[in-house]
């Protein structure tokens, strides 16, 4: 056999220098495989974090958790506060040289956090779950009691309390909830009731 | 023409209703129809997909199987984003498909090929012409801001909607109606959407730097294409004031306001006093009220 050149010495990839354990290796695949994305291609170039326009009050910035997330970091990753501060925006998504979608891995890490329920932000949670119980009971979103209910639970009582009767002025707000919620509770009892 | 299927989106029946009666009001204007779909439910916006990806595409499946028509449009830029994603995944996808349809138990899915459209795009598809051949106001002298968001224009892959960096077609069609587009930076970042409610300090910081382009860049008003990010420019305004002691003083219109104020279409059904920043003044001092 031929004598491997510096260069195929120096780009060799059967013994990569991290060693992953099986646990943080199973998890690094559960992103991958859940997530349809392949966040092992991702070289740190800082793009996602650089266009995030909540990155100023994560805990770990966007690119941070890829790289956790190749290094089967799990429980840091679920537990932080950043995925549930991504908001969605899809900017790292369109901008990313990889093409991987991050933002796509962030709903994939939520879901698995929420599985070993990890909450690490209270009223990002308290607010999906809100919004969730808010269109299984009406079909639509019914302002009005998702607030109230987001105050509730969440113990910020009276926030944007002062909105209310405005917006009621204003006639921003419906009097009356749809009647469609068993439309959509049939597909959350089909998804197994699971109502996250 | 034939009818397009209208999802108006649950905003339209509350913080938005202006939105909703001045789309109805301009297409009517415009001879576009639109047909509501029936029983239509909630998309399921941001919480679905950031907790339940099998939930979000359901709940899009949902809407499509009950819509009267294969050519769909809707005013808000989140339920078009949702809509076009779910499309892109259950079409890439035969088993997730599979597994939808176990859940919804569609019955009248089949073969069918939907299109989605956000309202700007049918408008905009109208014709610009068309669009200035039945102005009976222009806008003239008023400069007006014209802001996209993220989910009209990202993922570009996705939703091909216009330049996703700088998106042109609501500048052009305000500039149809006689009013002038101003050049600024600001199109397509976020104004923190959901995040009004867990965490307002973000999305006062964000919608902060966004009406500081807007004014620095001349404009009068800030034109909108999308509900969630009206309530978060507009009613935030009062949270800025009160927390960070600036007043911008910005009123924010849905784009169809504005064009149907161009269109003739009267003050009242176009809703201006439903807006918390009232654009009357402003508008009163050009001439166009």
């Amino acid at each position: 056999m031929k004598q491997a050149t510096e260069r195929e010495q120096l780009t060799r990839t059967d013994e990569l220098p991290i060693v992953l354990t099986e646990e943080a290796r199973k998890f690094t695949e559960e992103v991958i495989r859940r997530s349809g994305e392949r966040v092992d291609w991702c070289y740190q170039c800082g793009k996602c974090t650089a266009g995030c326009p909540v990155a100023f009050a994560m805990d770990i910035e966007p690119s941070r958790i890829m790289r956790l997330v190749q290094l089967g970091q799990g429980e840091r990753v679920l537990k932080s506060k950043a995925i549930w501060l991504c908001v969605g925006c899809q900017t790292c998504t369109t901008r990313c040289p990889q093409e991987i979608d991050p933002a796509k891995v962030m709903d994939t890490l939520r879901e698995m956090a929420l599985e070993k329920e990890f909450a690490a932000d209270k009223e990002v949670v308290t607010f999906f779950r809100s919004f969730l119980d808010n269109i299984q009971r009406y079909g639509r979103v019914f302002e009005p009691t998702l607030v109230l209910q987001y105050n509730l639970r969440s113990g910020h009582l009276l926030q944007d309390a002062d909105k209310g009767p405005l917006m009621l002025f204003k006639g921003k707000l419906p009097l009356r909830p749809s009647r469609n919620g068993a439309i959509v509770r049939k597909i959350f009892d089909a998804l197994g009731g699971r109502r996250q | 023409m034939t009818a397009y299927a209208y999802f108006p989106g649950c905003s339209a029946h509350g913080t938005a209703k202006e939105y909703d009666r001045s789309t109805q009001s301009v297409c009517a204007k415009l001879g576009i129809e639109l047909e509501e779909i029936p029983d239509w439910v909630c998309c399921g916006a941001s919480p679905a997909h950031a907790v339940n990806h099998l939930l979000s595409l359901a709940l899009v499946a949902k809407n499509l199987d009950l819509s009267p028509s294969d050519t769909i449009v809707t005013g808000c830029a989140a339920c078009y984003n949702r809509f076009k994603t779910a499309i892109h995944a259950l079409q890439h996808d035969r088993p997730l498909w599979e597994q939808v349809k176990q859940i919804v138990q569609p019955t009248k899915l089949n073969g069918r090929d939907f299109r989605v459209f956000h309202l700007l795009e049918v408008i905009h598809e109208f014709g610009l012409e068309g669009v200035k051949e039945r102005v009976t106001k222009p806008l003239k002298g008023l400069k007006v801001a014209c802001y996209y968001g993220c989910l009209l224009v990202r993922p570009p892959k996705v939703m091909a909607f216009d330049d996703p960096d700088n998106p042109k077609k609501m500048d052009e069609l305000i500039a149809a109606v006689g009013a002038e587009p101003v050049e600024w930076e600001f199109k397509t970042e976020c104004c923190g959407a959901f995040h009004a409610v867990p965490h307002p300090e973000i999305v006062l910081r964000l919608t902060s730097n966004i009406l500081r382009a807007a004014k620095d860049a001349g404009a009068d008003v800030v034109s909108v294409a999308c509900p969630m990010c009206q309530i978060n420019l507009d009613l935030r305004q009062l949270d800025i004031q009160k927390r960070h002691k600036v007043t911008f003083n910005m009123p924010v219109l849905y784009f169809t306001q504005l064009l149907g104020l161009a269109l003739g279409i009267s003050e009242g059904e176009l809703g201006f006093d439903r807006l918390i920043i009232d654009p009357r003044p402003i508008l009163r001092e050009k001439g166009l009220v």
